[in-house]
């Protein structure tokens, strides 16, 4: 146990030293007007953005009873896609700059949240699905999201598809500091809610009949956690964009490192790892690629790889 | 006491469990036998609320189980299922210490630790308790489940099929134990079990279900004798009468 606290706690530290560097390093007195508030956004939305996904990651892991599926993975980056390209095919492209301000957010996000939060109940309100049916309604839903969003950007404008395809790829430099906040305040609520679930999440991981046993008040707690879990993920994605696989390697990446069913570490790491990710794509893309290739391209790269590695690791145990 | 009115399970149309009415006594052994697919575990399943039934109710200590709150019921009847495969490594410890859940509610305190190492101690698993539960032999891993139950200090406690792919040591071990927890904590123990001799040898009370129906009830020495286990199960046992108890001879 304290060999677990002494790794969660140097990840602490690891994410702290890298924030920090990430702010201060190339400096100036000349550029510190520019650069120093822009740094602190982009902090704060990856702060927002990592927890997130990383918690949401964590606790749909344990609420499936898997380990290599998360949210995103499920459809729902598919899911906000096919939202934006279908706002651009009814109402054109002025509509979509329009969406970002709060009340065209506040829409796509409780879009999301809805049709996430149907998506999730629906598929998890039989008893007993096996996970390869689970998994396999996901990318099936994923699919069709998709398959219909590439459809209306073959049919739209090619000038509206370029506004369009800015949607498509995450990015943390163009995020609005009002939704930031607004985002913040949804997730902080989220995650609250979460932690004071974490408990019960500790003993789901013995499954379900064993929670039931335990008097864990089962149905209540799962439906609560895949609410939150729709809003976290719906918010980070509205929030910057779509980054799929950014979960599944927090998670695998903070269960590897801090071996526990405790959520309070087991979330805390993943949300950590998430972070770190983040930070780490984002010096690539800024300092090294000058900004040549989207943040969400190299996670995307790196995290997909990693999928390919736990599913085939899978196959042989 | 376990009360059980009119219950029937169906799914769709049909019906696993018709019309069951049992009134199981405290303080025993009970044993539900019968061949597969007769509704045993169904039975287990909905007294312990992992299922919930098609019709009738089930009164545990007088209070109908949908009137229980979840919590405290967690502190009156436990249910060990067939086992199951956790994602995450535990140690035998930290599986036993989850039976304390319904008591702490995650907040471990000095108390929980002493019953746990009770249980471990009661056991006899205190030297494995830093082993990891996919590491244990599958008798091994049974018992650290009993534990866990002993943990959870419930009056009752329910377990479908623990003798499951268990050899004849460890089968007899795990029959030995529930015994003491009945004749020494005073519990009430409910189990699934298919071999009758450990039920002749072991338990106090039988409950014989057959097609979903309740096809006898009774002591050990009412139920176990030929005629009533050709009703049972549909073929010739011959019952012989070994030290005191009756052996049942199916093997040919």
């Amino acid at each position: 146990m304290r060999h677990k606290k002494l790794i969660f706690f140097s990840l602490i530290f690891v994410c702290a030293a890298l924030m920090l560097a990430y702010i201060f390093i190339g400096l100036t007195p000349d550029n510190w007007a520019f650069n120093f508030p822009r740094r602190l956004k982009i902090m704060a939305a990856i702060v927002v953005v990592g927890a997130g996904v990383g918690l949401a990651a964590a606790t749909f892991q344990t609420i499936t009873a898997n380990h290599i599926l998360t949210p995103s993975i499920m459809g729902l980056d598919s899911l906000y896609l096919f939202l934006q390209t279908i706002v651009v095919f009814l109402f054109g492209s002025g509509q979509l700059v329009m969406m970002n301000d709060i009340p065209g957010f506040l829409l796509t996000l409780l879009l999301m949240i809805g049709a996430s939060a149907a998506l999730f109940i629906c598929m998890f309100r039989k008893e007993g699905q096996n996970i390869y049916f689970l998994v396999l309604v996901g990318f099936v839903c994923g699919t069709v999201f998709s398959g219909l969003a590439s459809f209306m950007q073959v049919i739209i404008d090619p000038s509206e598809y370029s506004v369009l395809e800015g949607r498509m790829f995450a990015s943390f430099n163009r995020i609005n500091m009002q939704l930031l906040w607004i985002a913040a305040g949804i997730a902080a609520v989220s995650c609250l809610i979460s932690i004071l679930d974490f408990k019960y999440l500790d003993v789901l991981t013995l499954g379900r009949n064993h929670a039931i046993n335990l008097g864990v008040p089962y149905q209540r707690v799962v439906l609560r956690t895949l609410v939150c879990i729709a809003v976290l993920t719906s918010a980070a994605t509205v929030l910057v964009g779509p980054i799929t696989f950014l979960g599944i390697l927090a998670v695998s990446l903070g269960r590897a490192l801090v071996q526990t069913y405790r959520h309070s570490m087991l979330a805390g790491a993943s949300a950590l790892v998430a972070i770190t990710v983040l930070i780490l794509g984002m010096f690539v893309t800024e300092r090294a690629l000058n900004f040549t290739t989207p943040l969400s391209v190299i996670i995307n790269f790196i995290g997909g790889l990693y999928f390919l590695f736990l599913l085939l690791r899978a196959k042989n145990t | 006491m376990i009360e059980v009115q009119n219950l029937t399970k169906r799914y769709r149309e049909k019906e696993v469990v018709s019309n069951v009415s049992l009134t199981l006594p405290t303080r025993k052994i009970v044993a539900f036998i019968g061949s597969n697919g007769a509704g045993k575990s169904t039975v287990l399943s909905i007294i312990s609320r992992l299922i919930a039934a098609s019709e009738g109710s089930v009164l545990i200590d007088g209070v109908e189980l949908g009137k229980w709150d979840t919590r405290e019921l967690a502190k009156n009847l436990a249910i060990l299922g067939q086992s199951t495969h956790f994602s995450i490594r535990l140690t035998v410890e930290d599986l036993v210490r989850f039976g304390r859940f319904p008591h702490s509610r995650g907040k471990i305190t000095e108390q929980d630790r002493h019953v746990v190492r009770q249980a471990l101690e009661y056991t006899g698993l205190t030297e494995l308790k830093n082993r990891f539960i996919d590491e244990l032999s599958g008798g091994q891993r049974q018992t650290a489940y009993i534990a866990m139950a002993i943990a959870q200090d419930t009056k009752y406690i329910l377990l479908d099929e623990p003798l499951n792919n268990l050899d004849m040591q460890r089968s007899a071990q795990i029959m030995r134990l529930l015994r003491k927890l009945v004749d020494e904590k005073g519990k009430t123990v409910l189990i699934v079990i298919h071999d009758i001799n450990f039920v002749s040898f072991h338990a106090d009370d039988v409950v014989a279900l057959k097609h979903g129906k309740l096809a006898a009830m009774g002591t050990v020495s009412e139920i176990i004798n030929p005629d009533v286990l050709r009703d049972i199960y549909g073929m010739d046992i011959a019952v012989e009468d070994y030290k005191g108890k009756s052996l049942c001879i199916y093997y040919q």
